[in-house]
């Protein structure tokens, strides 16, 4: 059943209408396609999400994008996690990837990129991570020497990159210098000479879109990508994970309402000592306990994104939103699962793999111990 | 080149449709009203043309208030303005009195070229609409087309059927319904639905188009509903049991029905 959403304006309605269209239309019917076995990359489908305008819609109209309050934006990722997790993070992956240039890109370097990679021409990773440097993003060591012409040289390892091999660019941060003051941000393209991708990680979810490492071996950046100053990486890298949490918060709350619909129609259906499940008061109150999680995460992220709409701090609040967000998916999913008893953990019900996608939100784009850092760190006088 | 789509909003195929009790005609309030797909490609297939070229797109339609959401739905796909024929006289208007209203507002529209419409409506279902209005407009009509050409003042149309296929062409003006093979229709996009709010819709009642109440509605139409019943609900079926003979009994129960 739709969401019974409060939305600020017409316009917001209409786009709700659109996503719920494609997505029931281009995600829906192939989900289950591409995300069986090993996965199968989704060709064309971020052609399509660009072409109707979903991929920039957080960004100025300007460079083409849709201009939406982020308590907008993050309810359209919502409607497409519901219907295809892995598609929603990569949307949200890609709004984080945009971020560094739309926030701190000089004129020049919006006007020349960010028209189509809003329009999903160029489609967008983060590469942050590396191999031992995941939640302390300030060891990372991937280095960038500048050249006599200005230039920079990359040389290094990086890891975790969702869409990695896939994507157009990535947001890439390298080491300039020492020191958590010492990090600089790039727009790197995803075919330059000199960068390989790894074989992509066998996970337990999310099938459809690679997660890859990437090895620079010297891969050489022009001066006009590197975005911001020298030196400023960290403060961007952090700043863009501030509203790329909130999208996956966003993406958590999809999947969870998904797992609870799936729950509830099959409480609806199957017939245990001659009654329906639903009407069993046990199951009832699983059910409830499920809704009660959904509300409230949901209640949660657009609490935050409200507060970032307003131009207020949000990043406690984004934190929080992403905990308490995807822990609840962890367990409506779980819960999923148990409804359907036996049939809930076989493959012919979605509910096992909204489980399995479920574990990685409480984990990427900050770890929910990371989240807890964050949360209290606001609280030391 | 003037482009006309005709477009129709009808009842979701998903939701109940019913008939109203009192004159038997649609009951628009009992299900979701959706602009129908066939129209969707008859948009996309004028929008086509309009890329290829050059083309000013008008959508048109014949149907109460709320029609306006399929009106918006075309617009935001990429047609340029649209005429929409509300009047409350038209109600419950035939195939024939609604062809008379469609003749008459394409007259509005100026120097027509083509008049695009789907070939069968998933509500009435007459699937006559490009045969009439052709003959209202006397232009030759090119109906069910799966694939269409307009070029150099003629379109060419193929025609698919179970005998065979038609290669139909005719000089401009003319009507083409099109069917379900011709393209995929593209998806508004976000952009299209905030242009669209600001494309001009010319709303007209019969008067403006110099029709009388008598020659349209349930009066001026020639066929009437005179009852109906909903469809029985389906049957239990005919089971066979398999023994070792599954195969053959398919095969004889499909001959028996003449589908092998």
């Amino acid at each position: 059943m739709a969401v019974d959403r409060l939305l600020p304006t017409d316009e917001a309605r209409a786009l709700i209408e659109l996503t719920r269209e494609v997505a029931d239309k281009e995600l829906a019917t192939r989900v289950d396609d591409h995300e069986r076995g090993d996965g199968t990359y989704p060709e064309g489908l971020f052609r399509t999400l660009g072409e109707t305008g979903l991929l920039g819609l957080p960004y100025p109209e300007e460079y083409g994008g849709g201009a939406q309050p982020y308590e907008v934006y993050l309810q359209v990722l919502e409607e497409l996690a519901a219907r295809w997790a892995t598609v929603a993070v990569t949307t949200s992956v890609h709004g984080l990837a945009c971020f560094p240039v739309a926030t701190f890109g000089t004129e020049e370097q919006k006007q020349e990129w960010l028209p189509r990679m809003l329009a999903g021409e160029l489609v967008g990773g983060y590469s942050l991570s590396e191999p031992h440097a995941g939640s302390d993003a300030a060891a990372l060591r991937c280095r960038a020497e500048k050249d006599d012409d200005g230039d920079y040289r990359i040389t290094g390892e990086k890891a975790w990159i969702t869409h990695g091999g896939k994507a157009d660019f990535y947001a890439l941060f390298a080491r300039t210098g020492e020191g958590s003051r010492g990090v600089t941000c790039f727009l790197a393209p995803g075919h330059t000479e000199g960068l390989t991708f790894g074989r992509p990680e066998e996970k337990m979810g999310l099938h459809a879109v690679p997660t890859t490492s990437a090895t620079w071996d010297g891969g050489l950046l022009s001066a006009d990508r590197r975005i911001g100053d020298e030196g400023q990486g960290l403060p961007i890298a952090f700043a863009a994970l501030d509203s790329g949490r909130l999208g996956i918060a966003a993406c958590a709350v999809g999947l969870a309402q998904a797992a609870l619909d799936a729950a509830v129609d099959y409480a609806n259906e199957r017939q245990t000592f001659g009654k329906r499940i639903v009407d069993h008061q046990g199951l009832g109150f699983v059910l409830a306990d499920m809704a009660a999680a959904v509300d409230s995460a949901r209640a949660t992220y657009l609490d935050a994104a409200r507060r970032k709409d307003a131009g207020v701090p949000y990043s406690r609040q984004a934190s929080v939103a992403k905990l308490v967000a995807t822990d609840a998916a962890m367990k409506v999913t779980t819960d999923a699962v148990q409804v359907f008893g036996g049939a809930g953990y076989t493959r012919d019900f979605p509910v096992e793999r909204y489980m399995r996608e479920a574990k990685i939100m409480q984990i990427f784009e900050g770890t929910n111990q990371i989240q807890r850092l964050v949360i209290s760190r606001h609280f030391a006088r | 080149m003037n482009i006309v789509v005709l477009i129709k909003q009808v009842p979701d195929t998903w939701s109940e449709r019913k008939l109203s009790d009192g004159d038997k005609t649609l009951d628009r309030a009992s299900s979701d009203a959706v602009l129908d797909e066939i129209n969707e490609r008859a948009v996309e297939e004028a929008l086509k043309i309009k890329e290829a070229g050059d083309a000013e797109v008008t959508i048109l339609t014949a149907g109460p208030d709320r029609a306006t959401d399929a009106i918006r739905k075309a617009l935001s796909m990429g047609a340029d303005k649209a005429v929409h024929v509300n009047d409350e006289a038209i109600h419950g208007s035939d195939a024939i009195a609604t062809a008379k209203v469609l003749a008459k507002a394409i007259g509005t529209v100026g120097d027509v070229d083509l008049v695009l419409a789907g070939n069968e409506a998933t509500d009435g279902r007459s699937g006559a609409m490009a045969g009439m209005l052709g003959e209202l407009l006397g232009w030759p009509s090119l109906t069910h087309a799966n694939e269409l050409t307009v070029e150099n003042g003629t379109a060419k149309a193929k025609r698919e059927t179970d005998e065979g296929t038609s290669d139909l062409e005719a000089s401009l003006p003319a009507v083409v319904s099109v069917g379900e093979k011709i393209n995929e229709p593209r998806y508004p996009s976000f952009k299209g639905i905030m242009a669209a709010k600001k494309k001009p819709v010319t709303t007209l009642g019969i008067a403006d188009l110099g029709l009388d109440a008598s020659e349209v509605g349930l009066a001026g139409s020639l066929v009437q509903v005179d009852s109906f019943a909903p469809r029985p609900p389906k049957s239990g079926g005919q089971k066979v049991e398999d023994e070792g003979d599954g195969g053959a009994k398919i095969a004889e129960y499909l001959v028996g029905q003449k589908l092998i």
